[in-house]
């Protein structure tokens, strides 16, 4: 909490906009059933396309409530980010810090695994995961966590290799510290500012690659009311009703965008040294 | 030079297997008969048994993985199930239109990024660097589809300039515009901020204040000082987007109608024509290995130090 506080501190007017929007959204996703004011699956032929009182954005070629559809929308795509980032990360930091604290032929190989899985086009790999697993919202998590995973673990290995050479570390290792320990008590801390920097990142990749898929009907169910999935189905009326597709569109950049530039803002007081370089 | 060139080339090797192995690995994870999956639902027995024997499916598992690569290796990626045509021949009909919009797509992202990079960065903190770094973010944030739909409504929909679909497109080039600017916005704002990071850190480096104390114009002093010396990143990122072409064409050629690779993905996946997908994911995989060597050359030719670091001499 001291921390967070501290944190907030340091943070530019722009930071905290963006971590105050974030919040926002995520309480918007969390209360969802209680704010919208229509069901978002109910549909009704008589209601095709129609504005009617009542409802804000209109209905969409079901019938359905768009804006109840927006709102369910966020829940739907910070809840699919945030459990294919946390998997991403969970994974990339396991195979970045055992690369980069052993190097050697440990390293060898897990960076020859990396180089496999950066080397698909991250969509086309995503969309034949789903094809062997299926449709569903646990094949969407895990194609995307299965997409993400290696960059993050290209990023940890590099820093665990620099952190690695320190004194710290070797003093510890001098006072006969295990592998483990000094893995998880001097590597892992020590790497946890760049981990929030690549969070924030990821989960606007996340979600991104989320808005993707559902825009192909390769994401979950379409009947379920994702931004992606909206887009889609508003496209083929995007001559007569462009608003269909444009407002779960612009949804999609807003908080893509909120995630991206706070993770530049956390970066710039977090990482400091490296401000400004984004690809290492 | 030749020698960093061949190790960087049996480098790759090792990539290309596993690549391999993981798409032979995702064949045999697909539920059902792999014969079964390659042939297609409407096979009839004896064609089905052919398979299982060319195959190989009742020999060991390593003999089958050989038999498959010897497949790749002349080139068979075996024959599309909806149209029955051999895949490596729709691929190689359809790549063209794919390589044109990339093409397209790199030279707008190019001019653009570099041009929004540069400004950023000489007019720093200034009102233009405020409205570059703005595109820069809404570039990178904004998803494909959405620029893609706009595009289409205001461009082709309300101002006719373009056909709002590229179907027909032919040798022509105007209908791939505006696809490839699509394609193009994301790669644009990467590449003004990677250009406008890297010209800032060289801008405050001690050699430019020389050249600027001996009394060199501005111009002269960006162009021949500071951004050749920014080339690395900005060579790192064309060279990522260049590879990663397949991500944005699969989004784009949807929306415009390209008849391209992606639009040919996109059919074949919902088809579940698996041939057809297998060959793809294939022939984008190796184009970006082949792209990642390529970059590595262009690295080491721009930069003989990274040729010793790259193997720790």
């Amino acid at each position: 909490m001291e921390q967070l506080k501290h944190l907030w501190k340091r943070l530019s007017w722009v930071g905290r906009l963006c971590l105050a929007g974030i919040i926002l959204l995520v309480a918007i996703a969390i209360a969802a059933p209680w704010l919208v004011p229509k069901d978002p699956m109910e549909t009704d032929p008589a209601r095709r396309l129609a504005s009617l009182p009542g409802f804000l954005l209109g209905c969409d070629q079901l019938g359905q409530d768009v804006f109840s559809r927006l709102i369910y929308g966020t829940r739907l795509s910070l809840g699919i980010g945030f459990s294919a980032r946390t998997f991403a990360l969970t994974i990339g930091l396991l195979v970045g810090l055992l690369a980069g604290y052993f190097g050697g032929w440990v390293d060898w190989l897990l960076m020859r695994l990396v180089d496999i899985f950066l080397a698909f086009p991250s969509l086309l790999l995503a969309i034949a995961i789903s094809m062997v697993l299926g449709h569903g919202l646990m094949t969407v998590i895990l194609a995307i966590a299965i997409v993400g995973w290696a960059e993050t673990a290209r990023i940890i290995r590099g820093m665990a290799m620099e952190i690695r050479t320190v004194e710290f570390v070797q003093a510890a290792q001098a006072m006969g510290a295990g592998h483990t320990r000094i893995i998880l008590r001097h590597i892992l801390p020590n790497c946890l500012p760049l981990v929030i920097v690549i969070f924030a990142m990821g989960m606007a990749t996340a979600i991104l690659a989320e808005a993707s898929l559902s825009f192909l009907g390769l994401g979950v169910d379409p009947s379920l009311p994702t931004w992606g999935g909206m887009v889609a189905m508003g496209k083929d009326y995007l001559w007569a009703y462009p608003g269909l597709a444009l407002f779960p569109g612009c949804c999609i950049a807003l908080v893509v965008i909120l995630f991206n530039v706070l993770g530049d803002e956390l970066r710039d007081v977090l990482d400091p040294g490296r401000k400004g370089n984004w690809l290492s | 030079m030749f020698e960093f060139a061949l190790r960087r080339l049996l480098g790759t090797i090792p990539v290309i297997l596993g690549i391999l192995g993981i798409a032979f690995v995702v064949l045999y994870l697909i539920p059902g008969n792999p014969a079964e999956t390659l042939a297609g639902p409407r096979a009839s027995s004896e064609v089905l048994e052919t398979m299982s024997r060319e195959m190989g499916l009742d020999r060991p598992l390593p003999e089958r993985f050989l038999v498959y690569l010897s497949r790749i290796a002349r080139a068979d990626l075996g024959r599309s199930v909806v149209s029955e045509k051999p895949v490596f021949e729709s691929i190689i009909e359809k790549f063209p239109y794919t390589l044109k919009v990339t093409v397209l797509a790199m030279i707008f992202s190019i001019g653009f990024g570099l041009l929004a990079g540069i400004l950023g960065a000489v007019y720093r903190g200034g009102l233009i660097d405020r409205l570059c770094t703005v595109f820069s973010v809404s570039g990178i944030s904004i998803p494909i589809f959405l620029f893609g739909l706009v595009f289409l409504y205001v461009f082709a929909g309300k101002l006719h300039w373009f056909p709002t679909s590229a179907y027909r497109a032919g040798s022509s080039w105007w209908p791939l515009v505006l696809p490839a600017f699509t394609l193009g916005v994301r790669s644009a704002a990467f590449l003004a901020r990677i250009v406008r990071s890297s010209l800032i850190e060289v801008l405050n480096q001690d050699f430019i204040r020389t050249a600027r104390a001996k009394g060199l114009p501005p111009f002269q002093i960006l162009y021949r000082h500071a951004l050749v010396n920014a080339l690395i990143p900005i060579v790192t990122v064309i060279g990522l987007d260049l590879s990663s072409f397949l991500n944005g064409s699969v989004i784009v050629e949807t929306i415009f109608d390209v008849p391209g690779l992606g639009r040919f993905a996109m059919d074949a996946i919902l088809k579940r024509d698996y041939p057809v997908i297998q060959g793809i994911v294939l022939f984008s995989a190796f184009v970006f290995v082949f792209m990642n060597f390529l970059i590595d050359l262009v690295y080491a030719w721009v930069n003989p130090k990274i040729r010793d670091e790259m193997f720790g001499n």
